[in-house]
């Protein structure tokens, strides 16, 4: 028989982790040093009339794909907690449009040249500004010169390896995105960086969602465990596989061996658990997801609770591990019993979460 | 603090609906805008304020209501959202999605209805579904409370048979199995309810209990409500569980409890239930032997008892007392049940000294139950555990199960037919047959006493066994028992066990005189009566002379009918000797010596010798009588040895006559005495008397007793009552005059007697 995790647990006590799930990106100014420089003062977070108004008289870019009727659009969700559709790709495909570029009524635009670039960034919070980028695509579309009229170029980079997916944490971020560039003559070597025109107008960095898709784990063997306090409280839990897809549901069961504390109710959480950095420099971020409630009241022996907990409403991720070195996303099935003097006894148990392609919507 | 908890849960309760009907109101508007997001999310939030503890069954129950109403419009919408945008099975998961169990259960039981309704799934497999997840609820009143309206809106859905959601695979069993599930569970968490909470709140919680009873109560309701179960499927399937459940779980929770809790009371009520039920049936028997029902409830009892050290000797006993009439009931057979269960009960009881009032009188119960079961205590008898209880009772207590047992003999008229058991049964109810306690000067009642020991006679009476062999020992067994009683009580035993004797006696010789004499046999009426002989010495302890000359006598009588002319006399000489020595009461030895007449008169096995002794012994008493009239009667009573109406009685005319002169003279000098005492005319009435016992015999043709002597005589009593000196007396005058009817009516006759009669002059 197991014990319950947590320390101090002959006591009958234990603390539990808080969950500290506090974003402190920095959301507004993602637009790069060097548009920093070129721009004294700092725009207000979620200004996008601001930068608009920056952008707007030199030229008005759109970003067509060659599918893009067809393309599958999902949302996302950005850290100022709007939800936008961004096109939805996977490992090894086409990535293939069109780019406009028409300058303000008239007005000329001068260049250094035109380039598309995909990039796939891994942004951790702590560690500002540093972006380490795990792929890096590049195609020039044109030579330096003056822009007078309405230019459109088609572009393409074909079976794009995207390896990871997508990924919005507490600590890290992971995001794919295409980046236009061209060097103005006056407004002297700086780099913009433009977005698609349906990110609308601060999207300068999330262009594109990626998800990749697996076939169903062909090993998936049921969770099954007797944890217990000596004479005290024995149970013996049972959740029906250890890998869940993101729109499965978890069926289980408790089932009281021994019951001599006045047990209040009996939750399940679902914790996600963010490692990032590595070393010394690891910082480790636990979020309770979900907490779903499974029993009301104090049982006796012979009890046994069912579980069934939809996944779906809840937003997972699937589980990463290792992902560039850079960060690992874990979860966890925490039981959670709690006693009528609110003291808690818990027992964590790692799932693993996988994308399937039935699930994708 | 009362006054403040009712007020406070009054206001927990306005709080409680307020939050209910805000959210509510939120519901409707997001019903009425087709949200259905926004109408589950306010509906569970509006659910959540079920989720309190604040409230007692009654006030929750208010609350309850209100949300029921709530929700039977959000099933109504249920309804139609089905028929539109979202489908049932979306709805179904998507209620799953509430993180509190409990609003998300009765979401849940919502639309389980309405998916019920759609048939697009089994009804059965919601039912099942509904019913199991609905465990997560396991706080009483709200599990009470939730399975209450899951069972109320699936009522109308069950597949029973003829239903519409009957068919296929959905059998009227599905239906049964849902009920009985969700009773099962249901009763779990009533049973459980009354030992959660501080033990001080116990009554309350017991009322609370009360009131929720009807809830569990409702299952059974809808149960009986299925068309589809006929007697064998409910003898089959449904008895069992509901019997099987309502043990298990029960027994299973009670060596948990804590002490304080009144557990007995509880198995008591159980036991004692299925008991009636088990009586009134017995078809259903069998059930209870299928659930080892026996086992469950022994092993639950000793878990409780072993597991509460501090319970009251009588707590354990009533449990016991219990199991054992639910024993009795469901396996009439098992004696060797009850026997365990009394061992059980000595090994509680030993050790633990003197009991308290309580406990023994639960031990009463305990040792009366299987006597009224099995109506014979032939049975009882024959567990070996049952005197070991008995043990264990003090001196009252014992005699009153000792009466009990007594009278489970009489009511049912058990012949306790072999020496063995009457030994056993004698041991057993020792308490009555002698003073426990030799210190014990405890002073009982009188007529209690007496009651007690008429109990004992009476049940000696019963004893009998058609085998003289078996029924002598029985008899030598007894005796030996009662004699060890002491004075006080052989007054009472010894005169039953000798008249059982003497019946004994009339029957072996009765069948002697049918069958061949056995040589062997030692029930020879000579034995019985040695015994008997015996046996009535005993009381010479006792100075009851008058009862044992009684016995004498009618030993006497039947050694008489036995032709054994030694031993009658040996009686008689007993009696004669007792009458002479001990009784010295005159108005004693008045009735003394009439029952010797009367014996005498009877006898007949005596020779001319031993009649004449014995006869003129009892004359010679008659005249030593201290009171004339006494005396005149007695002499006058002695006629009658004379003369014996029998085929070859003795028919001694003139000593008779003798007889009768003897008393006229006693009369005479009675009535001298009279004289001298003025006043008194009893002795007008002797002489009426001497006449009659003329006329009798005239009658009888005796021819010593001559027509002028009567005439005489009546002349006699006629002057006699005119005389100035006698003042006059209603009762003579009555009896004479009745006298000279009956002469005249004699001579009205005719024939031979009136012949005879009209010779007398009135």
């Amino acid at each position: 028989m197991d014990k319950f995790d947590g320390p101090g647990f002959s006591v009958c006590l234990n603390i539990e982790v808080v969950d500290v799930s506090v974003s402190v990106s920095p959301s507004s100014d993602r637009i790069g040093s060097d548009h920093l420089l070129t721009i004294p003062i700092p725009l207000p977070a979620n200004s996008p009339n601001y930068i608009l108004g920056a952008f707007k008289p030199a030229c008005n870019i759109s970003i067509t794909f060659a599918d893009g009727k067809t393309r599958k659009q999902v949302p996302l969700k950005k850290e100022n907690g709007q939800t936008i559709l961004v096109p939805l790709f996977q490992s090894q495909e086409n990535i293939a449009g069109k780019i406009s570029l028409e300058p303000v009524q008239g007005k000329k635009v001068e260049h250094n040249g035109i380039k598309i670039e995909l990039l796939g960034q891994i942004e951790m919070y702590f560690d500002r500004g540093n972006f380490y980028d795990f792929t890096s695509l590049v195609r020039e579309l044109d030579v330096p010169g003056d822009l007078y009229e309405k230019k459109t170029y088609p572009f393409e980079f074909s079976t794009v390896e995207m390896p990871y997916e997508t990924y919005g944490g507490a600590n890290v971020r992971l995001r794919m995105y295409m980046h236009y560039a061209f060097i103005s003559s006056k407004e002297s070597s700086h780099h913009y960086k433009f977005m698609y025109k349906h990110i609308h107008l601060e999207n300068y960095y999330a262009l594109a969602c990626v998800r990749n898709y697996g076939p169903p784990p062909s090993i998936n063997n049921s969770i099954k465990m007797e944890v217990g306090i000596e004479d005290c409280l024995h149970i013996e839990f049972e959740y029906n596989k250890s890998k869940y897809h993101l729109k499965d549901v978890i069926i289980g069961k408790i089932y009281f061996l021994l019951v001599r504390i006045k047990l209040k109710n009996m939750d399940l959480e679902i914790r996600r658990r963010e490692s990032t950095g590595s070393g010394a420099n690891t910082h480790v971020e636990t979020e309770t997801l979900a907490k779903f409630e499974l029993m009301d009241g104090a049982p006796v022996r012979g009890e046994s609770i069912p579980i069934r907990l939809f996944l779906s409403p809840y937003e997972l991720t699937p589980t990463h591990r290792n992902i560039n070195n850079k960060f690992s996303v874990k979860y966890y099935l925490n039981l959670v019993l709690v006693d009528e003097e609110d003291r808690r006894y818990f027992k964590q148990q790692e799932i693993t979460i996988y994308r399937t392609a039935e699930t994708s919507a | 603090m009362i006054s403040d908890g009712v007020e406070d849960e009054e206001k927990w309760l306005t709080a409680g609906i307020a939050g209910l009907q805000q959210n509510a109101f939120y519901m409707h508007r997001a019903l009425d805008s087709n949200n259905i997001k926004d109408a589950l999310k306010y509906s569970a939030q509006m659910l959540s304020e079920l989720r309190t503890s604040r409230l007692s069954p009654h006030k929750y129950y208010e609350l309850y209501m209100r949300a029921f109403d709530e929700l039977r419009k959000l099933e109504i919408f249920f309804k139609e959202e089905s028929n539109r945008s979202c489908s049932i099975i979306e709805l179904y998961e998507l209620v799953q999605h509430a993180g509190n169990i409990l609003p998300r259960l009765y979401l849940l039981c919502t639309v389980g209805s309405v998916y019920i309704r759609s048939k697009e799934a089994p009804a059965k497999d919601i039912l099942k579904d509904l019913v199991e997840m609905c465990r997560g609820i396991q706080h009483p009143l709200r599990g009470l409370f939730l399975r209450s309206y899951l069972s109320q809106v699936s009522r109308d859905k069950l597949p029973d048979i003829g239903s519409e959601y009957e068919g296929d695979e959905n059998t009227v069993m599905d239906a049964v199995e849902f009920v009985l599930q969700n009773f099962t569970e249901m009763n779990k968490l009533w049973v459980r309810m009354q030992h959660q909470g501080p033990a001080r709140e116990k009554e309350k919680r017991e009322k609370e209990r009360n009131e929720l009873r009807d809830l569990v109560g409702k299952n059974l309701h809808v149960l009986s409500q299925i068309e589809g179960i006929d007697l064998e499927l409910y003898r089959d399937v449904v008895l069992p569980r509901v019997l099987e459940q309502t043990l298990e779980t029960l027994l299973g929770a009670c060596p948990q409890l804590q002490p304080s809790v009144d557990i007995k009371t509880v198995l008591s009520g159980l036991m004692e239930r299925l008991s009636n039920y088990a009586a009134s049936s017995t078809e259903v028997l069998p059930e209870f032997v299928q659930v080892e029902a026996f086992a469950k409830l022994n092993n639950a009892i000793g878990q409780v008892i072993e597991a509460q050290a501090d319970m009251p000797v009588f707590g354990a006993v009533a449990l016991y007392s219990s199991l054992l009439t639910f024993t009795l009931h469901v396996h009439p057979d098992r004696l060797d049940y009850v026997d365990q269960i009394l061992g059980a009960c000595v090994s509680k009881i030993a050790g633990k000294g003197k009991l308290e009032a309580k406990a023994t009188k639960q031990i009463v119960a305990l040792l009366s139950a299987p006597l009224e079961k099995y109506n014979d205590i032939d049975t009882a008898l024959k567990l070996s555990n049952y005197p070991l209880v008995m043990e264990y009772l003090d001196d009252r207590t014992n005699k009153v199960m000792s009466n009990v047992i007594i009278q489970s003999i009489m009511k049912n008229k058990t012949h306790i037919s072999t020496a063995d058991k009457v030994g056993a049964l004698f041991e057993l109810i020792k308490g009555l047959i002698k003073d426990l306690d030799a210190n014990n000067d405890d002073e009982m009642d009188e007529d209690d006493f007496k009651e007690e020991q008429n109990s004992v006679a009476r049940l000696i009476q019963m004893l009998y066994n058609n085998d003289p062999e078996e029924m002598l020992k029985i008899i030598c067994t007894v005796r030996k028992h009662i004699l060890t009683g002491g004075p006080k009580r052989l007054p009472f035993t010894v005169p039953p066990l000798i008249y059982n004797a003497l019946k004994l006696v009339r029957r072996v010789q009765s069948q002697d005189d049918n069958v061949t004499e056995e040589e062997t046999a030692s029930a020879t009426p000579k034995k019985i009566f040695q015994i008997l002989n015996q046996t009535i010495e005993t009381l010479s302890t006792v100075p009851v002379p008058d009862l044992a000359l009684r016995l004498y006598l009618e030993c006497a009588e039947a050694a008489n009918d036995c032709d054994l002319e030694p031993v009658a006399y040996e009686f008689f000489t007993q009696a004669y000797i007792l009458y002479e020595e001990e009784i010295s009461d005159s108005k004693a030895q008045v009735t003394a010596l009439y029952l010797i007449i009367g014996t005498l008169q009877r006898m007949h096995t005596f020779g001319v010798e031993n009649r004449d002794t014995l006869t003129h012994k009892a004359t010679g008493y008659s005249a030593k009588l201290l009171k004339k009239p006494d005396q005149c009667r007695a002499v006058y009573a002695c006629s009658h040895l004379f003369w014996v109406e029998d085929q070859d009685g003795v028919k001694d005319g003139e000593r008779v006559l003798l007889c009768l002169k003897r008393a006229l003279r006693i009369a005479n000098a009675a009535q001298q005495m009279a004289n001298v005492a003025k006043g008194s005319s009893g002795s007008v009435m002797l002489f009426i008397e001497i006449l009659n016992k003329y006329l009798y015999f005239f009658e009888k043709g005796n021819t010593q007793i001559t027509v002028a002597s009567i005439q005489g005589l009546i002349e006699l009593v006629t002057t006699e009552m005119q005389s100035d000196t006698s003042t006059s007396d209603p009762a003579a005058d009555a009896f004479l005059a009745s006298t000279i009817r009956y002469i005249q009516s004699q001579k009205d006759k005719g024939g031979a007697t009136g012949e005879k009669f009209e010779a007398i002059k009135v």
